[in-house]
């Protein structure tokens, strides 16, 4: 629980040093070129850039502490607003890929152990290399030649213009799907969930292959395992043997990689939504990664960890409560 | 006990396919055993104690073959069908295994576990009758009720060993393989679950197989003992009678090798077991045997009861040309019992 103190300022440091020693500044970055350098000093100079770096710095943690994320340097908006506006399409990318990696991964790694060395079990631990391995805009790409085509599924976006003007812009919950929803407009609805299905399905399948092999690892452990035996030897009957003393245990350390794969799934989410044009935080974030803009960027990333960390306390909770032994820790 | 046995095997052989060829882990075993009797099966490693056990219950891996015949109260298990042989586990054979600490799922409280148990084999059976049965049992073991609901890592390695006992006799089974039972724990414990599975005929009529390497254990614990060395039962009878009297060199130098307070130097076999993959022509204890005849590498013994005669349920028996030619059992010709030349112990030992 206390590292998440440190853990945050190393992360804080190294995103404010990173973007320090990459080349250029936010204001050359907008406008270099097509002022005059005294502009553009002057400009530097109002914006606190022409500060020693120590001074920003603290300046910088001073504000985070205070959660005070600032504004943008190229468009003049607060970094929470980005934050409220599109983080909702991120967070429902995310889940809905966690959702498809979790119902393709887990019985997929569940037949694989089971029948291990068979062809079934060569063929799902061979899809799952090649997802877990091949690049996300590749697969991003060959899914919408290959599987948006021929369905007709929408490739781009997170509505259909009509849908994204009558229930966007009311926000209720900032999150589109939901907003959807409440609107009581069914297409609307329909619309917006299947534009979340291929980058789902594409995000997804990045993280299957982790759970996938890791399921199929771990059921062929407990499989070996002595209290499976011992409850074979009490006539206890093959399915209930796999499926409450197998499975289940297979599934602790499975738990424990999920809150890990968080940080996976959010990197991914920012290629994806750059393949599919999603309005999330990662295109948000690739944008002012482009302008150089130092508290956007700074913002975001720090959001990102900040998730990363609740996502892995939720998976310590998670396990102590399948886990009697964890409890008493 | 009573003339017929509960469990009688007669010949049962089990390979296990490797890629050397078939290890021959069990190698034409017979044996009986009497309701509420104790059977004692000792041997060194690898003689083939566990896969015998694990055999007659059906909990072979994959790979493994059983031939033979292994009648349980009269019924075939050999001949009848997957599903017919697993109705027996649990209710009509249980087995109690060696390391207790792994033995429990450690996600499930005691409670499940005993009423999982119950439900898979009786599934009309009520919520209270299964506290009532298993709090019974629970207490014959010594677990105080209260730990009911507890899960298995808040016991120790005793308690958990007869936890494993009670979850075996809460179905009431008629045989119990228990598979060193005390391997794990310390000689305190080791005692008490002895004192615990001796007792078990008195409380429950349950036959046992009492598998070991602890002479001390068979002695104290067993009516009979079988030993078996390479996959074979060399020598089976009452326990007083085997251990007073040992006839196979077998059984005497491994009676010769036990350590008591008394002992002031290590006697052991010379020699290793046997590969079993490729075990020895004629009897397998010949390349370590000191009494070794001239028949004995090249044609395996015949069991004989002890007071002559082929075994009976019940008899002492042992499978050794050298004990049978001096009990008269057999006749040999001069040239069967020369003894074994040296050399080719030496060979036997080097390969």
């Amino acid at each position: 629980m206390l590292l998440i103190i440190p853990m945050m300022w190393v992360l804080l440091t190294m995103v404010f040093i990173l973007l320090r020693v990459a080349p250029g500044d936010p204001v050359s970055a907008a406008v270099g070129g097509k002022l005059d350098p005294t502009v553009i000093a002057a400009r530097r100079a109002s914006l606190g850039l022409d500060r020693p770096l120590i001074v920003q710095y603290f300046e910088y943690l001073g504000q985070v502490i205070r959660l005070d994320f600032g504004k943008t340097l190229s468009d003049n908006r607060p970094v929470l607003d980005i934050i409220r506006d599109n983080g909702g399409a991120t967070l429902t990318l995310t889940i809905g890929a966690f959702l498809f990696a979790l119902v393709i991964g887990i019985p997929l790694g569940l037949i694989a152990g089971r029948r291990r060395d068979s062809i079934a079990d060569v063929l799902i631990r061979l899809f799952g290399v090649i997802t877990y391995a091949a690049p996300i805009f590749f697969v991003g790409l060959l899914i919408q030649m290959f599987v948006a085509r021929p369905l007709g599924l929408p490739t781009s976006g997170i509505a259909s213009p009509r849908t994204q003007f009558m229930v966007g812009s009311a926000p209720k919950t900032h999150i589109l799907l939901f907003d959807a929803a409440l609107s009581g407009d069914g297409n609307a609805f329909m619309d917006v969930l299947i534009h979340h299905l291929l980058p789902c399905l594409t995000l997804g399948l990045l993280v299957c292959g982790v759970f996938i092999r890791l399921v199929r690892v771990n059921i062929l452990q407990t499989l070996q395992s002595d209290y499976v035996e011992a409850a074979r030897a009490r006539g206890i009957p093959e399915n209930k043997v796999i499926r409450d003393h197998a499975f289940r245990n297979a599934l602790v350390p499975v738990v424990t990689v999920i809150g890990l794969q968080a940080a996976m799934l959010l990197g991914g989410a920012v290629l994806t939504e750059n393949t599919f044009n999603w309005p999330g935080l990662g295109t948000q974030l690739v944008h002012y990664i482009e302008a150089l803009d130092y508290p956007a960027v700074q913002g975001l990333v720090t959001f990102f960890a900040a998730i990363v960390v609740v996502v892995s306390l939720a998976v310590d909770v998670i396990n102590a409560l399948i886990d009697p032994r964890v409890r008493y820790r | 006990m009573s003339a017929e046995p509960i469990v009688r095997a007669r010949d049962i052989r089990i390979w296990y396919g490797t890629t050397r060829g078939p290890v021959k882990a069990v190698d034409g075993v017979s044996f009986s055993v009497g309701k509420a009797e104790i059977l004692g099966l000792v041997g060194e490693s690898g003689s083939g104690k566990s896969t015998l056990g694990r055999g007659l219950l059906g909990l072979l891996p994959d790979g493994a073959a059983m031939d033979g015949e292994l009648t349980f109260e009269g019924v075939d298990l050999l001949a009848a069908t997957p599903k017919q042989r697993f109705a027996y586990r649990g209710t009509h054979l249980g087995m109690i295994f060696q390391e207790p600490l792994t033995r429990l799922n450690p996600l499930m409280r005691i409670s499940e576990h005993f009423s999982e148990t119950l439900k898979t084999h009786e599934p009309s059976i009520s919520k209270a009758e299964i506290e009532r049965r298993s709090l019974e049992v629970l207490r014959v073991m010594g677990i105080p009720p209260s730990r009911f609901s507890s899960y298995p890592h808040e016991f120790s390695g005793g308690m958990r060993q007869r936890l494993m006992i009670a979850l075996a006799l809460v179905l009431r089974p008629a045989f119990v393989v228990a598979d060193e039972p005390t391997t794990a724990l310390d000689v305190l414990v080791e005692a008490q679950i002895i004192k615990i599975l001796h007792d078990l005929r008195n409380s429950f009529d349950t036959s046992l197989l009492l598998i070991t390497h602890n002479l001390g254990i068979i002695a104290e614990a067993c009516d009979r003992v079988a030993v078996m060395y390479a996959g074979q039962i060399v020598e089976i009878g009452a326990v007083d009678k085997v251990f007073a009297d040992p006839q196979h060199p077998y059984t005497r130098e491994l009676l010769r090798s036990t350590i008591s307070l008394s002992t002031t130097a290590l006697h052991s076999i010379p020699g290793a077991p046997p590969d079993l993959v490729d075990p020895p022509t004629g009897c397998a204890f010949h390349p370590r045997c000191p009494d070794a005849l001239a028949i004995c590498a090249v044609t395996r013994p015949i069991a004989y009861a002890r007071d002559g005669g082929a075994p009976r349920s019940g008899s002492t028996d042992v499978a050794c040309w050298v004990a049978s030619a001096k009990s008269g059992t057999v006749t040999l010709t001069p040239a069967e019992a020369a003894p074994l030349p040296r050399e080719e112990l030496a060979d036997a030992d080097e390969a």
